[in-house]
């Protein structure tokens, strides 16, 4: 690699903290001058979070506010929780892309412009009436011009790579110009290109001119003589890696199948923004893993029943509408008692709605969304790196507990990345699993529903084991024989002992813990992806001076056994959801707390400001 | 001599009690899959059935065999998900014209694609039994019923054609009272490495009765049956005078003695082409004049089990760092001291 001599002129400014949304034309490779300045960022040490942000569209018209894609990322020289709410930097490709960020820039915040787009046609096309970067109408802004596409054409001249890929590489041209601002090591750039195009190719060498003529354009141009520098996050000594939510779900099912010593199995259907998890896993065969894609949803969860009972540990993952159609197979899986995780990356609906956009409106699906009475375990990681131990313990209980149980993560979680300071992996939390191989009634009798006495679990008796042959189904099950009966008291039983089984899991989950003051006369109650951006907005009130408690859920059902005596110990109950109330319905009706709900659904996560100003509003209130 | 055999049809019967119509087809077939599977020196405990929802699908819970009695029209999926677990296992998919080609119609047909090793036997009674008597996916068009009072608007399928039309590696058609040919098929099909589809013509004593009448009836059997032979020309009537001649307009009847024997044709299921398959299904659509009985197609081609497994073996000769540490590692980690 060659060796980078060129310095800024200036002595960098120190910052804390920074937050830069790269913003263009979907197809100006925003996500990854985003990704590429996270992965740079997390090797030079900062703690980071980050939240892409694209159309479902894969290439909507070039130009407009539908087309614009974005990569927000947070970098900090501390312990971060969310990816910031407003953008202190905005790079914008495209005059569509300024007018679709501009809104969440900071008074008075960068803005750095690829000036070769704001042309009469691009301007028209983003709706502008005239021109922003001279009409005075971004005064309230540092505005700095680059001439992107003009000098992306001279720096990738020699490389051979021709006709309108020239252009590509622009993207690189600005995230080289944002490395020299912010100082960003460009080793894990130069790395990366011959890693993934060989900096011999017409494509790799193109990027690399493109980045180097980024970099040098802001070190010899005098506009860019300021440069800024976020020093490393103090984080907890460790060893981390930066990872997504999805990739940390992926790798906690991969690494549960290892700790109970069972295959992994997933059946899926490709669905935004469920998929990168089938595709992480594709690509782990040599950990003996098995996928398939399957011709729907339905098959998705069906080929996955199917595994379960011969003894795999199975796993279909998928979002909204996948959820509603797999609901069926979700029902037989409960009546068989077979162990099924559903991984719900859930987005923002109903129907089709924002495919690409986050929210937590299948809380409510999860819980009650079957036919009959059919109580199933759900769980919600808190973060991206959370999910890898949320995956392992939907295993768990899965397994121990022989029930189909759901994990719901939201495409906030599953695209986003944050640093994820790794556990002892050869210390991971053991997973027992028996498959039955001895008749369990008398006279070498095998009865499939014959319950354990903790944990209401029947048998895992596997096809195969000779001696042990049985039928499971839909209908209703005789207890012990799982005969089928029509008797009514044995479907009241059994519907009763299905019920108290996922009920009992609350003696084996954590109870929640409060964080805050002991005065807090608030509580704030949180689940899944919201959780940074909750602790952040509490924080905040707590240093302004109103004493507020948190307590995040990572079980929905059954909810842990504490919840109900803290909640009972606050006047007030904030829950703030990206749904319209859903989780504070729920409280509402299981422990009769007047919870209050603050509900968005706007298909972006929270942000902290709102979170606070609500508690404020709250505490201000004396009625 | 006959050999000792491990089994009896006893050590097949569940001991659930059979609730079925009295005189209804489905009894005769479970008789003939329990003494076929006794005649097997595969073990009883590496049989698994898998049905959907139908009168056919309460199969598995007479079966003294593993079972799942799934979900309606789901059976081929789930099965998939059964036999790619664990490719030792026997998995028979027992399914209807109404769960396999209605409501289940996708997963069967991307079963047959896939070439999964899967048995499915498609008990066609041509009427929805068990919700009494709505025309089905195979009814006859204008069919009357409850749902259709004054006939059923419906084109019906053609169960044989849309298994080769689906990629079907194996595809025969039997007839529930005829328990010789049908013990053959079974045989056949659970010979055959890959995805194995039978029809069988059941009756419906109740809701559909005598709809096979022209294959079972005493005196109209005979000019009605075509057998299809390997190797021998397809010849059928009661003095085998008539036979079967394929030509670019498909398959059609003629009188031997019109053509000579010689212009007849020769079964072959194992050509690689499935169009002379295809025609010969296309002699009858349902069983309303002479019929093909028998195996229409029999290749042979990867099961994707098979490739599933190997896939996984050469992955795992590939790449070695199987522990979630060399996953990190390989994705990139940086130390805070």
């Amino acid at each position: 690699m060659q060796e980078e001599t060129l310095s800024p002129p200036k002595p960098p400014e120190k910052k804390d903290r920074v937050v830069i949304r790269f913003a263009g034309d979907s197809g100006d490779g925003m996500q990854l001058a985003g990704s590429r300045f996270t992965e740079s960022s997390a090797a030079f040490g900062n703690d980071l979070a980050t939240f892409p942000d694209y159309p479902a569209e894969i290439r909507a018209p070039q130009g407009t506010l539908a087309g614009v894609s974005s990569f927000q990322v947070h970098i900090a020289d501390w312990d971060i929780l969310t990816h910031g709410d407003e953008a202190d930097v905005l790079v914008a490709m495209n005059p569509a892309a300024l007018k679709a960020n501009l809104r969440d820039v900071v008074a008075g915040g960068l803005i750095l412009v690829n000036e070769d787009s704001f042309d009469s046609r691009n301007l028209e096309k983003a709706g502008y009436d005239g021109n922003p970067l001279t009409d005075g109408s971004l005064a309230s802004y540092h505005v700095m011009t680059a001439p992107m596409e003009k000098l992306t054409k001279i720096a990738v001249a020699e490389t051979g790579v021709k006709g309108r890929s020239v252009l590509r590489s622009k993207n690189f041209f600005a995230l080289g110009l944002i490395s020299w601002m912010f100082n960003r090591p460009t080793d894990p750039i130069y790395e990366w290109i011959d890693k993934k195009f060989g900096t011999d190719t017409p494509v790799g060498q193109a990027n690399l001119e493109a980045f180097r003529a980024g970099f040098n354009f802001g070190n010899t141009t005098e506009e860019f003589h300021h440069t800024y520098e976020i020093l490393p996050a103090k984080l907890p000594s460790g060893t981390y890696t930066n990872i997504t939510g999805n990739q940390a779900l992926a790798w906690g099912l991969v690494a549960a199948a290892k700790s109970a010593g069972l295959t992994l199995f997933l059946g899926s259907y490709p669905i935004t923004p469920a998929t990168s998890i089938l595709e992480e896993i594709a690509r782990l065969k040599h950990f003996g893993v098995k996928t398939f894609q399957a011709e729907d949803e339905i098959a998705g969860v069906g080929v996955s029943l199917g595994a379960a009972f011969t003894g795999h540990l199975a796993v279909t993952t998928t979002s909204g509408p996948g959820v509603a159609l797999k609901s069926e197979t979700m029902s037989l899986a409960l009546m068989t008692e077979l162990p099924l995780i559903l991984v719900d990356v859930q987005r923002a609906g109903p129907s089709t709605g924002l495919p690409t956009k986050v929210e937590q409106s299948d809380l409510m699906i999860a819980l009650y969304g079957r036919h009959g009475e059919a109580p199933v375990p759900v769980l919600a990681p808190s973060s991206p790196s959370d999910a890898f131990a949320i995956a392992m313990e939907a295993a768990r209980i899965a397994l121990k507990y022989m029930t189909p149980v759901i994990l719901l993560s939201d495409g906030y979680l599953a695209n986003g990345a944050e640093p994820w300071r790794l556990p002892d992996f050869d210390d991971l939390p053991a997973i027992s699993v028996s498959h039955a191989t001895e008749p369990n009634g008398p006279e070498g009798v095998f009865y499939p529903y014959a319950r354990d006495e903790v944990t209401g679990a029947r048998p895992w008796a596997i096809p195969g084991t000779p001696g042990l042959e049985h039928r499971v189904g839909g209908l209703e099950k005789e207890a012990l024989t799982g005969n089928v009966s029509y008797d009514p008291d044995n479907h009241e039983m059994m519907t009763a002992a299905r019920a108290a089984k996922i009920a009992g899991i609350a003696n084996d989950i954590p109870e929640v813990e409060v964080y805050g003051p002991d005065d807090a006369k608030l509580l704030v109650v949180s689940w899944g992806s919201t959780f940074g951006s909750v602790r952040a907005g509490v924080n905040n009130a707590n240093r302004d001076g109103y004493p507020t408690a948190h307590v995040h859920i990572r079980y929905l059902n059954p909810f842990p056994r504490n919840l109900e005596e803290i909640l009972a110990r606050y006047s007030k109950v904030l829950v703030p959801e990206m749904n319209r109330g859903q989780l504070s319905a729920v409280l509402r009706a299981q422990y009769l707390t007047p919870t209050v709900s603050l509900s968005k659904v706007q298909g972006a996560p929270f942000m902290a400001t709102e979170i606070t100003k609500k508690i404020v509003e709250l505490l201000e209130d004396q009625s | 001599m006959t050999v000792e055999t491990r089994y009896t049809r006893a050590d097949f019967q569940s001991g659930q009690e059979v609730k079925w119509c009295p005189g209804c087809g489905d009894y005769t077939i479970l008789a003939s899959v329990q003494n076929f599977l006794a005649t097997l020196e595969m073990e009883r405990e590496k049989h698994v059935f898998i049905s959907g929802i139908g009168c056919s699908s309460r199969f598995p819970y007479y079966m003294n065999t593993y079972g799942m009695h799934s979900i309606h029209g789901r059976a081929p999926a789930i099965a998939t998900g059964v036999a790619l677990a664990n490719p030792e296992l026997t998995v028979w998919v027992i399914t209807g014209d109404g769960d396999g080609l209605s409501i289940g119609g996708n997963h069967l047909i991307h079963a047959l694609r896939r070439n999964v090793n899967l048995k499915i036997l498609l008990f066609n009674n041509q009427i929805y039994g068990l919700t009494k008597g709505q025309y089905s996916p195979t009814s006859e068009p204008g069919k009357r019923t409850k749902t259709s009072p004054m006939g059923s608007l419906d084109y019906p399928f053609n169960p044989v054609s849309l298994a080769l039309g689906a990629e079907a590696t194996f595809v025969a058609r039997t007839i529930d009272m005829d328990r010789n040919h049908t013990a053959e098929m079974l045989q056949a099909a659970y010979e055959h490495h890959g995805t194995a589809f039978i029809e069988i013509y059941q009756n419906c004593n109740v809701f559909n009765d005598k709809a096979f009448q022209l294959l079972t009836g005493r005196s109209e059997r005979d000019e009605n049956r075509i057998f299809l032979e390997d190797g021998k020309p397809i010849i059928f009537g009661p003095d085998n005078e008539m036979g079967v001649v394929v030509g670019v307009d498909g398959a059609k009847i003629v009188r031997v003695e019109d053509v000579g024997i010689d212009a007849i044709q020769i079964h072959d299921s194992s050509r690689p082409n499935p169009g002379v398959a295809f025609a010969l299904s296309r002699l009858s659509h349902g069983p309303h004049g002479p019929t093909p009985l028998g195996i229409f197609r029999r290749i042979q081609r990867d099961t994707y089990g098979d490739l599933m497994v190997s896939q996984i073996e050469a992955a795992q000769e590939r790449n070695k760092a199987t522990s979630i540490t060399d996953l990190v590692q390989q994705h990139g980690t940086w130390t805070v001291e």
